[in-house]
């Protein structure tokens, strides 16, 4: 850098100063926030690929367990989902127009669409746990390979408890797998929900602090790229779990 | 700042997405999703999967391109994340492939242990 470069150099106070200017600041926390998302699908990848090693083996078993998971409510959740995707979109363009009341009025909607998802994701996990549709492994599996196992609660209560004594053991153990592997991939995408809330949480108290504007919105889109990460991985994990024919 | 215009609106840095165009992709992600539903009642002989991944594709390249930006964005960006889904296509493949491979193995092994 040559000296008069230098000195006229003029630091906006957004810029940290490590950085030439705010061009270079946003491009490469862009850069490393792509960087963080490609390590994120690789991190959901090793899951998706247990998906289709039990699936390719056993899919009378996919089939089969299919029918004990609400296509209504996953359906309604994806929706949710890409809503509150829109919402955080709709975000990130009020924060580079400036307009900073529509911007938390947009994250607030996106929170509240992450806490309906949440919730739906509640309800169906409870009613899994209460008919002992659950892996193996858990106490209040109805899925037990030795029918002695199985708890006395869900012997009494599952409605699925009938059924699950016509199956033979080995078709009861490759159903707990295929819910081994729908609360693994369900429960890592909740955790990464329940991240977005605590991300969109604080972008709203940054927001009503005055931190952004046209020349300092980054956090807002950073924030969103991560969001709209979340809901791709739905996006696919919806049809592989809910729509199995 | 040199990237600022003083002929455009709006901030100097990103690119400000037109709002039909945010509303459009919503409304043909809510569309591409009924539509999977529909096509998982359906069935296709063996094409149900292949059908549903698809659609799924088409959704995830609505959200990569628009709501994420990467249409506008510096190449790099969507180099980065391409390079992700490759390496996800290399270790499906190549697991699936070992599984079909094995198969008969594990099934001896599986009958041998009864």
């Amino acid at each position: 850098m040559t000296e008069s470069s230098a000195t006229s150099h003029v630091h906006d106070e957004h810029v940290a100063h490590h950085f030439d200017d705010a061009a270079q600041q946003f491009e490469t926390g862009k850069l490393g926030i792509w960087t963080f998302l490609l390590t994120e699908v690789l991190f959901f990848s090793g899951l998706f690929v247990v998906y289709s090693t039990l699936r390719n083996n056993n899919p009378e078993v996919f089939a089969y367990a299919a029918q004990f998971l609400d296509t209504k409510l996953g359906f309604l959740n994806t929706c949710v989902l890409l809503l509150s995707s829109f919402t955080f979109a709709l975000g990130v363009r009020n924060a580079m127009l400036g307009q900073t009341k529509a911007l938390g009025i947009n994250l607030v909607i996106t929170f509240l669409c992450a806490a309906g998802f949440m919730g739906i994701k509640y309800q169906e996990y409870s009613h899994k746990y209460h008919e002992g549709l659950l892996w193996s492994g858990s106490e209040h599996s109805v899925f037990k390979a030795n029918l002695d196992d199985v708890h006395p609660e869900i012997r009494a209560h599952s409605s699925v408890w009938g059924d699950a004594q016509k199956l033979t053991p080995e078709f009861r153990h490759e159903i707990g797998q295929f819910f081994a592997i729908y609360f693994c991939l369900t429960g890592l995408h909740g955790i990464h929900v329940l991240l977005g809330m605590i991300l969109i949480a604080w972008l709203l108290m940054r927001n009503a602090r005055g931190d952004f504007g046209p020349n300092n919105f980054n956090a807002v889109d950073f924030g969103a790229l991560y969001w709209h990460l979340v809901d791709l991985i739905w996006i696919f994990l919806f049809p592989l779990l809910y729509l199995i024919a | 700042m040199s990237h600022s215009d003083p002929h455009s609106e709006g901030p100097a840095l990103g690119h400000v997405l037109p709002l039909k165009m945010l509303v459009g992709v919503l409304v043909a992600l809510l569309l591409l999703t009924g539509l999977t539903v529909w096509t998982g009642q359906m069935n296709f002989h063996g094409w149900d999967l292949k059908i549903a991944m698809v659609i799924a594709g088409i959704k995830a390249t609505l959200v990569c391109a628009i709501f994420m930006h990467l249409k506008w964005d510096r190449p790099l960006n969507a180099i980065f994340f391409l390079i992700s889904i490759v390496f996800v296509a290399v270790f499906l493949a190549f697991t699936v492939l070992d599984t079909y491979e094995n198969e008969v193995n594990v099934e001896a092994l599986i009958e041998s242990k009864r």
